[in-house]
């Protein structure tokens, strides 16, 4: 498709503004992760390649001292890797919906997609598990108005990192802001245990290396909503038998 | 530190790992089914992820439980889901948030 007419298609623009409702989220990690890449000293042109290029701000976060203490490089990229697992299992989501795009097409955007874009696409198509029209181009708006987003910040980060001061802890305002998006997404019982076996979990977990309390977190999770759909099956079952 | 080149090999190698993974079950031509109970049950992984990335920010310091009520992030935590409460958004929060967080931080250092 062309890119005017993609730019003026309805699902590519509802995609685009359903991120830009994240856009102060977005906005806030980008920075910080400009910020921490420069100030890791890893030098300008080093920080634009790696924002430009790696775009994944967890993983970023992560090979940064890494980097920093001349780590070999192959317990960089297994680390990172590592922090990306959750991609893995969202990739398997994604299938689903852009398994009709010819391959490079379907590799490239899911190169884009992030947590976010998953978050928002749920919150879109609620419950799809198969492919409905307009979905991909749904998601290319949304995958392209974070990248702008993300990019701007991270690359205001990396030039203004001096004057960003680290010590005020702003740090935590990329947590807050993710706050109201997980509260946004607690719609029904599921997703309530969900997000508090998750929160559990990932506190728990916290002492495992290279994040991946957040992969326990997911697994402890999604098995909870599993046991949560068995019981409520058998527990339909038992009433029908009565 | 490390050579400037070795670093930019490191960083390129990086990015494929981002390709590679989140485009992990989009590469094969076939496709990947799931059974479906299970499809279903991931549904919650985005969330059990943001809340993953979140809860140890809010409720450890220093890879410890926070024992203090004297603590800046869980009372802005507080703070801006009181505000979510009120008017629900990202935004919102974010700046109540910061709003409790800011002064007891550089006021008290908290």
């Amino acid at each position: 498709m062309k890119l005017r007419t993609l730019l003026r298609d309805a699902h590519f623009r509802h995609g685009a503004r359903d991120m830009l409702a994240f856009g102060p989220a977005l906005a806030a990690w980008g920075l910080l992760t400009g910020v921490a890449m420069t100030q890791s000293g890893l030098g300008v042109g080093l920080s634009i390649l790696m924002s430009l290029t790696v775009y994944a701000g967890s993983a970023q976060l992560a090979s940064l001292p890494l980097l920093a203490g001349g780590a070999p490089m192959w317990v960089i990229w297994a680390s990172a890797f590592c922090v990306n697992l959750r991609f893995v299992i969202f990739s398997s989501h994604w299938r689903a919906h852009l398994g009709h795009l010819p391959r490079g097409r379907r590799l490239a955007l899911g190169y884009l997609l992030a947590d976010l874009n998953l978050v928002a696409f749920q919150r879109a198509w609620p419950g799809a598990t198969t492919h409905r029209t307009g979905q991909a181009r749904y998601i290319a708006g949304g995958a392209i108005s974070v990248w702008l987003v993300w990019q701007t910040a991270s690359l205001a980060g990396i030039a203004l990192s001096s004057l960003v001061p680290l010590a005020w802890g702003l740090g935590f305002a990329g947590t807050l802001s993710m706050l109201g998006i997980a509260y946004s997404l607690l719609n029904d019982r599921t997703a309530w245990v969900a997000a508090v076996v998750s929160a559990a979990a990932a506190v728990a977990a916290f002492a495992l290396p290279l994040k991946l309390n957040i992969l326990v977190a997911i697994a402890a999770a999604v098995a909870a909503s599993l046991v949560m759909a068995q019981a409520g099956k058998a527990a339909e079952a038992m009433r029908r038998r009565t | 530190m490390t050579s400037t080149l070795d670093s930019a090999i490191a960083i390129v190698g990086l990015a494929a790992v981002t390709m590679l993974s989140r485009g992990f079950f989009l590469w094969s031509k076939r496709d990947v089914r799931m059974p479906e109970p299970l499809q279903r049950a991931l549904q919650v992984a985005p969330l059990a992820a943001i809340v993953a990335i979140t809860a140890p920010e809010i409720f450890l310091s220093h890879g410890v439980l926070i024992d203090t009520w004297r603590d800046a992030r869980m009372l802005s935590a507080l703070a801006a889901t009181a505000f979510y409460a009120w008017r629900p958004g990202v935004l919102g929060p974010l700046v109540a948030g910061l709003a409790v967080y800011l002064p007891l931080r550089l006021g008290f250092g908290w």
